[in-house]
């Protein structure tokens, strides 16, 4: 048996050999065997070597094999090929690690009375109490932040893509881009500086707000200044000639065609915003009871539960911190799905 | 309705570029005027100044006089939007709006303008539709969205859209170039029906089309290499094509340049 598959009786210029799934299994299995071979006679250990060992000999001897018997273009492809796949594969397992290690640790202690009770005279190592009031603090504080960040990033984008030309627009646009790269503990501590320590107002979930507005800005008005700008002038165009107004353009062409990518900017800006616990630290403080009131005394949130079970010395704080990082996941994907269903519903027909 | 247009004196320019010069034309109402001449000699230019789209174009700007009945649209505070109420545009390649059913495209310009009246604007549907000769293709599917139309029913669509507003003066920028011969000659049939009411300037590149479509035509020529194009000559159609006062012209309508 050879390791040509099929097709070499057939000459045709557009026809070339190629290796056959057979062979390619052989090459896997070869492989492993030559690892597992040299893992026991040489000083060689450990699974992550010898899966990182196994994965480059493959490619290596895939590569080989194929530019001896398919030729350089083909070896060439599926070199790339292995390095795209290899590098995908490396960007989602982190991802899928920690979603399965949460996933795993936090539905041991998730149920229906957690989620629905406080942690008010609940002592560290008591099995019982819950995130109750994380959950509406969280609710309360994104949700402000959201009203207060979108309308305000996409008035600034509007600006920068349909109306700046001059000067201040790219100046504008400079500190946006600067702002992206602001530590979240200093959009906190600005807050804290400024509403707490100046102003002498107290801690509460509308200063946890504001620090996150701070945060969600930029991204926001990024996202939505990209989509505008991607909207064909054509458009606009077609509507000028039909003698409706700048605004009326803007406001009923151009908007709604970006839409769907507005959304999807936003739903990232406030992914991001949920899962921040440094500017909630010093503005939101954190509070084991429940209070509704945004706008006066401290409240808890779900990322800041998390910080402060975590670092309890006992294992069921810690267990209701993984419980509460596994609410947070889901709540973001809950918010995530439910955008995008809303931009389906209100976006681009076809 | 139906205005006519008087160009004086017009230079064009975007930016430090001096895309057209010295353009002195008249365009009669109820009648087809058409502009030839090879690419890059500012036809399209010249048609996007009499609804003062020119200037959408960052650092473009017009000097000269542009008249509608011999009121110029480029005197101070004369508002673009409202020029552009009085003459309507057709653009190169379809543009319905994609966000829209078809009948929501029809009175996009009546809709965005606040007029809200049912009955009135199922009327203008109606008629636009009609008068693009579209009506019989679309109106079981007045709901759908404007893009799951043809090519070619999506600019007939489009011709609906601009005539919803009833403009005076409707341009149009090579209405044909983006669609197949039949449904050119569609749009042609429906240019000929609709002179009756409305002035109307197009820009194309195809001389068969303009000695079919046209009453009046006018010939643009770059002077030079990286110079400023210009208006050869505007006149009778049949005089131009059959008897230029200018060689220039005469060599490109017989092929021999350009």
């Amino acid at each position: 048996m050879t390791l040509v598959g099929v097709a070499s009786t057939v000459s045709s210029a557009l026809i070339r050999t190629r290796l056959s799934a057979w062979s390619l299994t052989a090459i896997a299995v070869g492989t492993v065997a030559v690892t597992v071979v040299l893992f026991a006679a040489t000083p060689m250990q450990g699974r992550v070597a010898f899966l990182l060992f196994a994965a480059a000999l493959y490619v290596t001897a895939l590569t080989t094999v194929s530019a001896l018997v398919e030729g350089r273009r083909r070896a060439k492809d599926r070199l790339v090929t292995s390095i795209v796949v290899a590098c995908s594969g490396a960007a989602v397992l982190p991802l899928i690690a920690v979603l399965g290690f949460t996933i795993a640790k936090g539905t041991a202690v998730l149920s229906g009375s957690f989620l629905t009770h406080t942690m008010r005279g609940v002592a560290e190592q008591d099995a019982n109490g819950g995130i109750y009031q994380a959950i509406i603090g969280t609710l309360e504080q994104v949700g402000l932040a959201t009203l207060m960040a979108v309308p305000f990033g996409l008035l600034v984008a509007i600006y920068l893509v349909e109306y700046s030309s001059g000067r201040f627009g790219r100046f504008v646009s400079f500190f946006v881009d600067v702002m992206t790269g602001l530590p979240s503990i200093v959009a906190g501590l600005f807050i804290f500086a400024l509403w707490i320590l100046a102003l002498g107002q107290s801690f509460s979930g509308f200063a946890g707000s504001m620090a996150l507005t701070v945060l969600m800005l930029p991204t926001v008005v990024r996202s939505a200044e990209e989509m505008l700008k991607i909207v064909p002038d054509s458009l606009r165009e077609g509507s000028y000639a039909l003698g409706i107004q700048k605004w009326v353009t803007v406001v009923r062409i151009v908007l709604p065609s970006a839409l769907a990518g507005i959304v999807t900017g936003v739903m990232l800006a406030i992914a991001r915003v949920t899962g921040e616990t440094a500017p909630l630290l010093v503005t939101v403080f954190g509070n084991p009871a429940l209070n509704f009131n945004p706008f006066s005394g401290a409240q808890a949130s779900l990322p800041l539960f998390v910080f402060s079970e975590a670092g309890l010395p006992n294992e069921t704080a810690i267990n209701r911190a993984w419980a509460a990082a596994l609410v947070l996941i889901l709540v973001v994907l809950v918010l995530n799905v439910v955008a995008r269903v809303l931009a389906r519903l209100v976006s681009v027909r076809s | 309705m139906a205005k006519n247009v008087q160009m004086k004196d017009v230079d064009i320019y975007y930016g430090k570029f001096h895309a057209v010069q010295g353009v002195n034309l008249s365009v009669p109402p109820r009648a087809v005027t058409a502009f030839i001449g090879p690419s890059g000699c500012g036809k399209s230019t010249v048609l996007r100044t009499i609804n003062r789209m020119h200037e959408v174009i960052p650092g473009a700007r017009v000097e000269g006089r542009v008249e509608l009945d011999g009121e110029d649209i480029y005197r101070p505070g004369v508002d673009p939007v409202e020029v552009r109420r009085a003459v309507g545009m057709v653009f190169q390649r379809p543009n319905p709006f994609p966000t829209m059913s078809i009948r929501d495209n029809v009175v996009a310009g009546l809709k965005l303008q606040r007029v809200n009246d049912k009955a009135q604007l199922n009327e203008v549907t109606e008629r636009s539709l009609r008068a693009a000769n579209l009506w019989n293709e679309v109106k079981d599917r007045l709901g759908k969205p404007g893009g799951s139309l043809s090519g070619g029913q999506q600019q007939r669509l489009c011709i609906a859209r601009a005539i919803a507003v009833q403009p005076d003066v409707l341009l149009m920028d090579e209405p044909c170039s983006a669609l197949d011969p039949i449904s050119t000659l569609a749009i042609e049939d429906l240019i000929g029906k609709l002179k009756q009411d409305y002035t109307i300037v197009i820009v194309t590149h195809n001389m068969q089309q303009a000695a079919r479509v046209s009453d009046r035509t006018g010939f643009f020529n770059l002077l030079a290499v990286d110079k400023p194009g210009r208006l050869v000559e505007l006149d009778d159609t049949e005089k131009i094509f059959s008897n230029p006062t200018e060689k220039a012209t005469e060599d490109y309508i017989s092929g021999r340049f350009g």
